[in-house]
C-alpha cells in the first residue's frame, strides 16, 4: 500500500493534496450547528449529479415526449420514482442547505476581509445554482414548468430596446417551445454543472488558502502557534481529518434521515417540493389562474411583483440578488461575529431573516390588498437593511439620528412615488397602515441604539476562540 | 402501517405551515372529505372495473399499464383480459395486457361535442385532489340550459355529461338562501337533492364513487402502495447508524478542549 502511494506520490501530489485539504488544514475548533451545510452542500451536489445521470438515460427533451419520459420513469423504470424524488427533493435541500450556510456567512462575517473573494465565488455559486434550477423545472414538460419559464423570460422582455430581440435569442422562437426545452436540457445537464463543479473547487481552494471563520470571529492563524500535530500550527486549529470528517458524517447522517423521510413519506411536500399543477402536460392555450414558482425562488417572486413598473420590478428582483454580492463593502465593521457586535445588529440580522421567510411566503400565496402592501412593504425593508448595516459598520460614530431622518425621507419618496389616485378604500388604508412596518423597522435598529446605550455597545472580542 | 403514518404526519406537520394547494379551484364549493385507503385492494378492484366501465371510453390512463395494475391489485393477466380489456387489436385480438390503457376515442370529434377532449386521467389524482375527485362524482345536478342537461358545483359549466346518472339518478339543485341581510357572502351553500332516484341508493353511489376515487388517486402515483416500507427500514438503518456515528464522534473528540 505504502508502495503504491509513493509510486503515486512520485508522479503526482496525492499526499500533498491530502495533507494540505484534509489531514494538515488545520480549522477552529470552536465549529457549532451552522457549519455542517457547506459539507452537506456538497453531498447534495453529488446527489444531484449522480440522480441526474440516471434520470438523463430515460428522459426525452421534446415538447411531445417529455412529460410522458418523466412519468414513464416513475412507473416502468425500475427504482426511477426513487431516483426522481431524490432528484426533486434534492433540489429543495439544496436551497434550504444554501440558505443556511448563506445565512451562517451572515452571523459570523465570513465574508469579511481576506474572505471577500470566498464570498464573491459563493455567491457566484448561488447565482448559477438557480439558474441550474430554473432550467431543470422546465424539463418536465407541466402546466407550472411551462408558465413559471414563462413569466421568467418575459422578464428580459422588459429590458428597453434590446428585450424583446433578446427574449427571442434565448427561448429560440418566438414562443417556449421545443429548441427551449433542448436547450435548456443542454444547460442543465451540461453547461451549468461544469460551472458549478468548476465555482466548488475554487471555493473550496480560497478558502483553505485563508482558512475558516469561526463562530467567535478570531482569526486562529493570527493566534499563538502550535499544537499536539505540529509546531507550526495555529494552537486553536486542528487537522480537519479526522476531527470534521467524522463530525460532518454526524450531520450527514441527520440531514439523511429528513431526505429520505420527505422521499418516501411525503415526496410533495404537500405542493412546496412538487406543484401539484405541475403533474398537468404543458398547454400554452390554458394560463393557470394561480401561477407560482418554487418556494425557494419566492422571495425574490415577490420583489418582483411588489414594483408595478415591469421593468422596474425586474431591475428590483435583481438588485435584491446583486446586493448581495455588495456586503463585503457594505458591511465594514471590522468585528465579525455577530456575538460581539451590538445589539442593534441582532435587531437587524434577525428582521432580514423574518422579512425573508415573509417574502418566500407571499410569493406562493395569491396576492391579495392586505398580501400586495406587505410584499412592498418587505421589498423596502429588505433593501433598506444593507443601508442600515452599513450604519451600523461604526456604531460608535454613527449619526443615527441623521441617517433615521434620512431613510425614513427614503421611504416616504417611494411611497409618494407609488401611492395613485387609482387605489381602492381597502389599499389606502393598507397603505397607511403598513407603513408602520418600515418606521418601526428604522426606529428598532436606529434609534433604539441612539437612545439606549446598551444596545449600541460593542463587547471586546476575546483573544482566542472560546470552546 | 402505524409507524409509516406517524412518520408522514410528522414530516407534513412539521415542515408544512399552509398548503399552496388550497387556492386550487373548486367553484367555491367546499370539498368532501373522500376518506380512501389506497390499501383496500377490494376497493381498488371495484374502482377499476368502475373505471374501465363508465369512464374508459372517453377518458385515458395513458400512463398506467394494465398488467401493472394487476400486479398491484392481486389480479392475475388472464382476470384483467376477461374483465378490464374491451379494447381490441386490428385482427380482433384483445390489446395485449403490456399495453397502456388508451381507448379509441377520436380527439377532434371529442372536442366538437364536449367544447373540449376529455382529459387524460392519469394523474388527476395528483392534480387535483381525492376530495375534489369525489365531491366532483358527487355534484352533478340537473341543469337544462346545459349542452348536456347537467351542471356541477365543483367544475361550474364542465362539459361532461353525467355519465353515472343511471346509477346516482340526478339531483336538484336548490340555491343557497341569501340569509336576512340580503350578504350572499354569508349565504349559506347551495345544497343537492335526488328526486329522480337511480338503480343505486344514495349509500352504494357514495361507496361506487369512493372506489372510482381510491383507484385514480392509486394510478396517479402507483409506487405509494410500497414507498413508506421502504421508508420505515431506510430509516431504521440510519437511526442505528447514527448511534455509532455519534459514539464515533465522541471517541475522536474526546481529547479536543
Amino acid at each position: 500500500m505504502s508502495g503504491l502511494v509513493q509510486w503515486i506520490d512520485d508522479r503526482f501530489p496525492l499526499t500533498k493534496v491530502w495533507n494540505e485539504h484534509l489531514a494538515q488544514y488545520y480549522t477552529p475548533k470552536n465549529f457549532n450547528f451552522w457549519y455542517f451545510f457547506g459539507s452537506l452542500a456538497m453531498l447534495v451536489l453529488v446527489i444531484q449529479i449522480i440522480s441526474g445521470i440516471f434520470l438523463t438515460m430515460h428522459f426525452k427533451p421534446d415538447t411531445g415526449m417529455a412529460f410522458a419520459s418523466v412519468e414513464y420513469i416513475m412507473r416502468d423504470v425500475p427504482g426511477g420514482w426513487f431516483i426522481r424524488y431524490m432528484h426533486s427533493t434534492g433540489a429543495s435541500a439544496f436551497f434550504i442547505i444554501i440558505y443556511l450556510h448563506m445565512f451562517r456567512g451572515l452571523m459570523y462575517g465570513s465574508y469579511k476581509g481576506k474572505r471577500q473573494l470566498v464570498w464573491l465565488i459563493g455567491m457566484a455559486l448561488y447565482l448559477a445554482l438557480m439558474a441550474e434550477a430554473f432550467m431543470g423545472y422546465l424539463l418536465p414538460w407541466g402546466q407550472m414548468s411551462f408558465w413559471g419559464a414563462q413569466v421568467i423570460i418575459n422578464l428580459f422582455q422588459t429590458i428597453p430596446v434590446i428585450g424583446d430581440d433578446l427574449s427571442i435569442w434565448i427561448r429560440g422562437d418566438f414562443v417556449i417551445s421545443d429548441p427551449t426545452l433542448n436547450r435548456f436540457f443542454a444547460f442543465h445537464v451540461i453547461a451549468v454543472p461544469l460551472v458549478l463543479v468548476m465555482l466548488v473547487f475554487i471555493h473550496i481552494v480560497a478558502l483553505h488558502a485563508v482558512g475558516s471563520n469561526n463562530p467567535d470571529g478570531v482569526e486562529i492563524k493570527q493566534g499563538p502557534k502550535g499544537n499536539r500535530w505540529s509546531d507550526k500550527a495555529p494552537t486553536d486549529g486542528i487537522p480537519f481529518h479526522p476531527y470534521y470528517s467524522v463530525k460532518d458524517i454526524l450531520g450527514v447522517v441527520v440531514f439523511l434521515m429528513i431526505f429520505f423521510a420527505i422521499i418516501f413519506f411525503a415526496p410533495e411536500m404537500n405542493g412546496y417540493f412538487l406543484e401539484h399543477a405541475n403533474f398537468e402536460p404543458a398547454n400554452p392555450l390554458k394560463t393557470p389562474e394561480h401561477i407560482a414558482p418554487v418556494w425557494y425562488f419566492t422571495p425574490f417572486y415577490t420583489v418582483l411583483r411588489a414594483v408595478p413598473d415591469p421593468f422596474g420590478g425586474t431591475l428590483a428582483m435583481f438588485g435584491a440578488i446583486i446586493v448581495l454580492f455588495l456586503l463585503p463593502w457594505i458591511d465594514k465593521n471590522p468585528i465579525k461575529s455577530m456575538r460581539y457586535r451590538n445589539r442593534a445588529n441582532k435587531v437587524n440580522l434577525a428582521w432580514f431573516v423574518v422579512v425573508f421567510i415573509i417574502l418566500g411566503y407571499l410569493g406562493v400565496m395569491p396576492v391579495t390588498d392586505v398580501f400586495k402592501e406587505l410584499g412592498t412593504r418587505m421589498t423596502q425593508v429588505y433593501f433598506l437593511f444593507f443601508a442600515v448595516l452599513a450604519i451600523h459598520s461604526r456604531p460608535k460614530e454613527a449619526k443615527y439620528a441623521m441617517w433615521f431622518v434620512i431613510l425614513v425621507a427614503f421611504v416616504a419618496i417611494t411611497d409618494y412615488l407609488r401611492l395613485d389616485p387609482s387605489f381602492s378604500a381597502e389599499q389606502t388604508s393598507q397603505f397607511w397602515i403598513q407603513l408602520s412596518i418600515p418606521v418601526i423597522y428604522l426606529a428598532m435598529t436606529l434609534l433604539m441604539p441612539m437612545l439606549n446605550a446598551s444596545c449600541n455597545a460593542e463587547k471586546p472580542v476575546p483573544a482566542r476562540v472560546t470552546s | 402501517m402505524k409507524l409509516t403514518q406517524l412518520i408522514s404526519t410528522l414530516v407534513l406537520s412539521a415542515s408544512v405551515f399552509i398548503l399552496p394547494s388550497s387556492v386550487s379551484a373548486n367553484g367555491g364549493a367546499e370539498l368532501q372529505s373522500a376518506n380512501i385507503d389506497i390499501h383496500n385492494q377490494a376497493s381498488l378492484q371495484r374502482g377499476a372495473k368502475y373505471f374501465v366501465n363508465y369512464c374508459q371510453g372517453c377518458h385515458s390512463l395513458k400512463f398506467s399499464r394494465y398488467n401493472r395494475i394487476a400486479l398491484d391489485m392481486g389480479l392475475t393477466n388472464d382476470q384483467v383480459i376477461e374483465n378490464l380489456i374491451f379494447t381490441r387489436d386490428v385482427k380482433g385480438n384483445p390489446t395485449k395486457v403490456g399495453n397502456l390503457m388508451t381507448n379509441a376515442l377520436d380527439k377532434e370529434a371529442a372536442a366538437k361535442w364536449f367544447g373540449a377532449p376529455p382529459p387524460d386521467l392519469s394523474l388527476v389524482g395528483r392534480s387535483r385532489s381525492a376530495d375534489w375527485i369525489y365531491t366532483y362524482l358527487n355534484s352533478f345536478y340537473a341543469d337544462p340550459s346545459r349542452p348536456m342537461g347537467v351542471n356541477n358545483l365543483v367544475f361550474p359549466n364542465v362539459g361532461m355529461p353525467h355519465v353515472l346518472a343511471g346509477l346516482q339518478g340526478l339531483a336538484t339543485l336548490h340555491e343557497a338562501k341569501a340569509d336576512e341581510h340580503g350578504d350572499a357572502h354569508h349565504a349559506a351553500a347551495p345544497t343537492l337533492s335526488i328526486e329522480e332516484p337511480g338503480s343505486l341508493t344514495q349509500t352504494e353511489y357514495k361507496a361506487v364513487t369512493r372506489d372510482l376515487t381510491n383507484f385514480l388517486v392509486y394510478v396517479a402515483e402507483p409506487v405509494q402502495l410500497h414507498r413508506k416500507t421502504y421508508g420505515v427500514w431506510v430509516l431504521l438503518f440510519l437511526g442505528i447508524f447514527f448511534i455509532f456515528a455519534y459514539l464515533l464522534k465522541k471517541e475522536y473528540w474526546k481529547d479536543v478542549h
